[in-house]
């Protein structure tokens, strides 16, 4: 039995090692918060089930593996690998292997004037004014140990910078693909997207994993400030390998009448938690929170999230949807927080289970804060099974049981997916989805 | 085409149909009367192959074939079509997708190509002419808020399409307007032919002004306890079922 103590002493180590290199990678001003960052892991430990936000998830798993730093595998990755996840080859691609920015398999195509899309690292040593009043500033690492440790030890992520005014067509491709060892092994991707005033752009991030089989951590942070009326669209795939571990930060500060979407899609992994932070901080924005987890085998995928209405008159949804199969177990925790002052909130939460097996599992909690007298807040949540009138009926009109049934799973999770804005990415994402399903060759296409 | 013999059948124990003797032939056109809880949507259910309904004693043979055998899929590939009487609403499947999806199945088993999109919404518009429904509603999800006239005409609409050899309406009539009766009526009409039979089932003779029978059947408790011409049906219309509920009840064996 590895001592919990044991484990934590090797991220130290791991600090320790790079603290040289981490007061020379630009900005003395980030030094003292990797080290608070690193103390404050320390302080927490990594969470347990005596903690309310981690009562449905148990990473005793990642907390008993000495996970090491993971090496350089760059020259390993094939184009193939990163064409597998590539949705539209026109678009603005930063891909990162092992954490690392890889300029090979990268493609920075032409984007509007002033328009800055490039690895964290290399921005910190040549535009860190810019990034100073951002980077840590909105990520809880205060409750958070797995965001501390990102802040303490990370080494690279994307860098974008929409500025004012400007609109980017082309979605912005954000492509993590991890290559593990023969011991387990750990990144800390680590992104910043800050889009200025009217501004407007889509970011997609996907994190995926060799097929190999390996045992690997991927501990990501993603901050994004979405200015006075910036209009944002987010979409983050994660499709990890079978054994891999998955947490991951997200959390979107929007000012004045911005308008965030953001949609997440859990596949992969043998352990993914979501912690998506919203926090409305000017009147009038608009947050919608998306998400699909998909789950067979033993599979466990948590999402939380956190709308915290601060100004009045926002509006906020959040909408997850959750098919588990097999043994596997999904969570959603959706918690709103509305401020005295936040009147005139609209808030609205919805989450639907579709259970496929007798030993799958779902756990959904509503957790509402109300301190406005003058707002509108609703919270519905179904689990439910395949509906057997509905597959006798398709049965009747030719439809053989399984493809009946894959017909109605893949409705179920069609409805996430069918808004995408980005065609090529939905019918990437349609034939995932029907990838995952049996007898479905009839199914596909015309859609 | 289609040979019912004896046909017993229950659902969670207690017997509904104790003995049923049909015979329909191609081009034929039955009509199957009863009053409320006499058995004739459970004729419907078993004939189309809901697994509740346990079959205890009897055959059915379709086009020579042991239809009991078949799963309810099969049987609609093999041409069978039931129009529902209470049809299910399915969210998040469009009716365009759904019904292309199986009249490919259906085409499949016969051997055939599957459909190309441009033909499949050719041939859809034509049909959607026969029960006078709009286009729209092939990208709703399938009977999703629709109306009661709009459901019975979705499922004749969707026979239309598949066009099937052997199609059982069950209470196809129930719950419509004299506008909707009209339209449906007529749907059914338009999809007679020498090679389709046509089972009828319904409570109110109204619907057999329309679709003139060749063939009426009382059922009454589970049996056939008389059958004749379309006179048949205006002579219920006139005495209601109460002559045949006194009728004693022949003992089987």
């Amino acid at each position: 039995m590895v001592e919990v103590k044991d484990i934590q002493d090797v991220y130290t180590a791991a600090f320790q090692q790079r603290e040289k290199e981490f007061s020379a990678g630009g900005g003395a001003w980030l030094l003292p918060i990797r080290k608070a960052a690193m103390a404050r892991f320390t302080e927490l430990g990594f969470p347990t089930k005596r903690h309310e936000n981690w009562l449905f998830t148990n990473v005793a798993p990642i907390a008993q593996t000495a996970f090491q730093p993971a090496e350089d595998r760059d020259a390993e990755v094939i184009a193939s690998e990163v064409a597998e996840h590539v949705f539209d080859t026109d678009c603005c691609r930063l891909v990162f292997v092992n954490g690392r920015f890889s300029s090979r398999h990268s493609a920075v195509q032409a984007l509007p004037e002033g328009v800055k899309v490039c690895s964290l690292a290399a921005a910190l040593r040549t535009d860190s004014k810019r990034i100073e009043p951002h980077l840590t500033r909105h990520a809880n690492d205060q409750d958070n140990a797995f965001a501390a440790l990102n802040t303490a030890l990370m080494t690279d992520g994307a860098f974008v910078h929409i500025p004012k005014g400007v609109v980017v067509e082309q979605p912005i491709h954000l492509l993590f693909l991890t290559v593990g060892g023969e011991q387990p092994e750990v990144t800390h991707p680590r992104n910043l997207i800050v889009a200025e005033t009217n501004s407007q752009a889509t970011i997609v991030e996907t994190y995926a994993g060799g097929g190999g089989g390996e045992v690997y951590l991927t501990n990501a942070v993603t901050e994004v400030v979405a200015n006075e009326n910036a209009t944002l669209r987010h979409y983050k795939i994660e499709r990890e390998c079978e054994q891999a571990f998955h947490i991951a930060t997200t959390h979107f500060h929007q000012y004045r009448s911005s308008n965030v979407t953001f949609l997440s899609i859990v596949l992969g992994g043998t352990l993914v938690r979501n912690d998506i932070y919203a926090i409305l901080d000017g009147e009038g924005c608009d947050c919608s929170l998306n998400g699909l987890s998909m789950l067979s085998g033993t599979q466990h995928a948590d999402n939380h999230l956190w709308v915290h209405h601060a100004k009045p008159h926002c509006d906020s949804r959040e909408f997850f949807k959750g098919i588990y199969d097999d043994q596997s177990h999904g969570v959603f925790a959706g918690r709103i927080f509305v401020e005295k002052g936040a009147q005139k909130t609209d808030a609205k939460q919805t989450n639907m289970n579709l259970i496929l097996s007798d030993e799958a599992l779902a756990d959904s909690k509503p957790q509402l804060e109300i301190f406005a007298d003058d707002v509108k807040c609703t919270h519905g949540a179904t689990i439910g099974q395949i509906d057997n009138e509905a597959i006798f009926y398709l049965g009747s009109r030719g439809l053989s049981k399984q493809a009946a049934r894959s017909m109605l799973i893949y409705a179920f999770a069609n409805e996430m997916i069918s808004e995408i804005s980005i065609e090529p990415l939905r019918a990437r994402l349609s034939e995932l989805l029907f990838d995952r399903l049996p007898q479905t060759d009839m199914l596909r296409e015309t859609v | 085409m289609l040979v019912v013999r004896n046909l017993h059948a229950s659902i969670e124990g207690l017997e509904i149909l104790k003995g049923i003797d049909l015979e329909v032939k191609a081009g034929e056109v039955h009509a199957i009367m009863g009053p409320n809880g006499s058995g004739k949507s459970t004729l419907a259910q078993v004939l189309a192959g809901r697994e509740a309904y346990e079959v205890t004693a009897g055959e059915v043979l379709y086009q020579g074939k042991d239809l009991l055998d078949l799963a309810p899929d099969v049987r609609a590939c093999e041409g069978i079509f039931v129009a529902f009487q209470y049809p299910v609403e399915i969210p998040g499947v469009s009716t365009q997708y759904f019904l292309k999806t199986a009249l490919n199945a259906i085409r499949k088993h016969r051997g055939q190509d599957e459909i190309d999109v441009v033909d499949f919404l050719a041939l859809v518009k034509d049909k959607l002419k026969l029960v006078d429904m709009d286009e729209r509603l092939l990208n709703r999800a399938i009977n999703e808020g629709f109306s009661g006239g709009e459901k019975k005409r979705n499922e004749i609409f969707q026979m239309a399409v598949l066009e099937p050899k052997l199609a059982i309406l069950d209470e196809t009539d129930s719950g419509l307007d004299i506008d909707a009766l009209k339209i449906v009526a007529a749907g059914v009409n338009q999809q007679r032919s020498p090679d389709r039979a046509i089972i009828i089932v319904t409570h109110y003779q109204r619907l057999l002004n329309y679709i003139v029978p060749d063939f009426v059947h009382v059922l009454v408790d589970g049996r056939i306890v008389k059958s004749g011409g379309k006179e048949l049906a205006l002579e219920l219309e006139e005495n209601g079922y109460a002559a045949f509920e006194k009728q004693p009840v022949i003992a089987a064996g």
